[in-house]
């Protein structure tokens, strides 16, 4: 006598055929995000790099299609070269502050908050993420105003004093904090702070508590524990929240345009070239220059042993 | 290293509550020095505290706790005199095996090389000096075990504490590394602290040991005093197997009511037509169920008169099993077997 299993309906014949053919599955799983980031994201990369190596036609304004270095030669001429040193370290400023502010936050998230602390805090840390990015950094722009709200309370305090010391900075300061490199700093501190909060709370959370307790019972202070032990191993948390602050600054065009000094950041330069001026291909090349010092910032990081711990 | 006393630690009614619950409820022993303690109980027991209480992890809320001598309220963890084994290693992942046993001398800034020295020392103590160079990840449960215990016994520490440091280990490895445990501690000299909820591993390497129940303690004393003697029935209970016998049952064996253990393994079991020998107690039963366990057997006897008792007997013969299920039997033992157990507070 012979059992015979019954493939009755299509959808049992199909689940038994992916069943017996794993490898069938897998591609049919991953098929579709593979064409997209083969063709929608690397092609578009490609194409952009591509554009970099044509040239406008000086007489005409066309675009002529011949692979040449031209436009790259456009590129680096003085005035270019400090729109990238001005948005690479505001960048930079940017990053570290954020690593200073979200570490300690992260921090008490995993190790002393209770479970609604907890809670709280994500929410807190989120929220603002569901309200518009636009509507948070002109509110930004209210606060920082000459006639806003930092203003006000500097007065009430009578630190008046402090506040135009501050502005006073040279190259750094300026008429008010909402036309300063200061200001957008804080907008960009801001705007960009949850990237960096949420990534150092997913690698503290791996860091078991009795690390910190085994160190402590080897006989080191708080402050050795916490160089040799908790920060190597979230380490990686702070450099994937690095990687957030840094690039999401290094391409940001609104912030600057409505916080700041009016002097063009990396984001701004691309937004004029490819619209009004439509010089498309030094756009193309202008935006080549952020994935280029990501590249060398990913390698130096590599080189301070930031992912020997993943 | 000055030792100022005898007792390497002592709990003077020392309490830890969590909430509501008592962790440890008004503990008061002492340790000697060069001394195999075992803390024993159920998880939950209050056992672990107590350890976490001598690391300095946890703070009594009252009590005091003093180590050789030195009143340690206060003193953070990293200014003790006492290393720890975690229960589950807790060794650095992102160092090598060298860079964890190195840590604590690295901490007190010990020369590069005095410390090279002393962790190999430390790693050949312990089996794994081919092995300084792996990441703990690239070690088996055992071997982290050892990295683990290497690691805390580098500080020379005057007592070490160790947390249910076989628990993660099969059978067989836990049996070769309690031999080597105790024979690592005789070698060293030091004072161990062992938790564990095994009590065949307390009454095995310990010189002493402490049953712990709800935060209290039951009963201190030598693994064979412990055994043959239990003082409470829930020491009779949790330390191997035993028949309590309370009330009505305890006045029907031995005409008083004051309650009493009695070890399976000392009930001698016979044909119902036998004899008990001048002065033994004897009760008629039928065997209700039979457990064989290889060398020994446990069958459960229904006594006539209502109750079970459990009794034990070696497998010496051919076959073993000495009885049938449903067949009547009497039991015997010497009254003087019989351990009077404390009244339930």
């Amino acid at each position: 006598m012979s059992a015979v299993y019954a493939q009755t309906s299509l959808t049992s014949r199909v689940s038994t055929a992916l069943y017996l053919h794993p490898k069938l599955l897998l591609l049919l799983l991953l098929a579709p995000p593979l064409l997209w980031l083969g063709v929608i994201y690397l092609g578009s990369l490609f194409a952009l790099l591509l554009q970099s190596f044509f040239y406008i036609d000086d007489f005409s304004g066309n675009i002529v299609r011949e692979f040449s270095f031209a436009t790259y030669e456009q590129l680096f001429t003085r005035a270019n070269a400090d729109v990238f040193i001005r948005t690479t370290v505001m960048a930079a400023a940017v990053t570290v502050a954020a690593a200073l502010i979200a570490f300690p936050i992260a921090y008490y998230m995993v190790r002393y908050a209770s479970m609604k602390m907890k809670a709280a805090l994500y929410l807190a840390v989120m929220l603002p993420l569901w309200s518009s990015y636009l509507v948070r950094v002109y509110a930004w722009k209210l606060i920082l105003a000459k006639e806003g709200i930092v203003t006000w309370f500097a007065e009430q305090l009578h630190l008046i004093w402090l506040l135009d010391a501050v502005l006073s900075i040279p190259l750094i300061g300026g008429p008010s904090l909402s036309i300063s490199y200061i200001g957008s700093f804080l907008v960009f501190l801001y705007i960009w702070l949850p990237f960096m909060i949420l990534p150092i709370v997913a690698a503290l959370e791996r860091v078991p508590a009795s690390l910190t307790e085994a160190s402590a019972d080897l006989g080191a202070t708080p402050n050795q524990t916490f160089r040799k032990v908790i920060l190597p191993l979230a380490f990686p948390g702070v450099v994937a929240g690095s990687i957030f602050t840094f690039s999401l600054t290094l391409g940001d065009y609104i912030i600057p345009g409505i916080i700041g000094n009016s002097r063009p950041f990396i984001g701004q330069a691309v937004y004029q070239l490819q619209g009004t001026a439509g010089n498309i291909p030094l756009a193309a090349a202008f935006t080549i220059v952020p994935i280029v010092i990501m590249a060398i910032y990913l390698m130096v990081a590599r080189r301070l042993g930031a992912f020997h711990a993943l | 290293m000055t030792k100022l006393s005898g007792i390497a630690v002592k709990f003077s009614g020392v309490s830890r509550h969590f909430g509501e619950v008592r962790a440890v409820d008004r503990a008061s022993f002492e340790i000697q020095d060069g001394e195999f303690f075992s803390m024993l109980g159920p998880s939950g027991s209050g056992k672990t505290t107590c350890l976490r209480l001598i690391a300095g992890f946890e703070r009594p809320d009252a009590g005091n706790i003093a180590i050789h001598g030195a009143n340690v309220e206060g003193v953070p963890p990293y200014q003790r005199d006492v290393n720890t084994v975690f229960q589950d290693y807790a060794l650095f992942p992102h160092m090598t095996v060298l860079a964890n046993v190195e840590y604590g001398l690295m901490i007190r800034k010990v020369a590069v090389a005095e410390r090279r020295r002393r962790s190999q020392e430390m790693l050949e103590l312990v089996k794994l000096e081919s092995m300084g160079k792996r990441k703990p990840n690239q070690l088996s449960g055992g071997q982290r075990q050892r990295v683990a215990l290497a690691r805390a016994l580098i500080n020379r520490p005057s007592v070490l504490l160790l947390d249910e440091p076989l628990g993660a280990l099969d059978l067989k490895l836990r049996e070769q590394m309690q031999d080597e445990l105790k024979a690592l501690q005789r070698q060293v000299g030091i004072t161990f602290i062992y938790v564990t909820h095994d009590q065949g591993e307390a009454l095995s390497m310990s010189d002493r040991l402490a049953v712990f129940n709800q935060g209290r303690i039951e009963q201190i004393g030598a693994p064979a005093e412990i055994y043959e003697h239990p003082a409470t029935a829930f020491v009779a209970g949790f330390v191997g197997v035993s028949n309590v016998c309370t009330g009505e049952l305890a006045c029907r064996l031995t005409g008083s009511a004051q309650a009493f253990a009695i070890r399976p393994e000392k009930i001698g079991m016979i044909a119902i037509r036998e004899k008990a020998p001048e002065g033994w107690l004897l009760v008629a039963g039928r065997i209700r169920a039979i457990t064989y366990h290889g060398a020994t057997t446990r069958y459960a006897v229904a006594l006539d008169g209502g109750g079970e008792l459990a009794v034990m007997k070696q497998n010496a013969g051919n076959s073993g099993i000495i009885a049938n299920i449903g067949e009547p039997v009497n039991l015997t033992w010497s009254r003087q077997l019989n351990q009077p157990l404390a009244d339930e507070e």
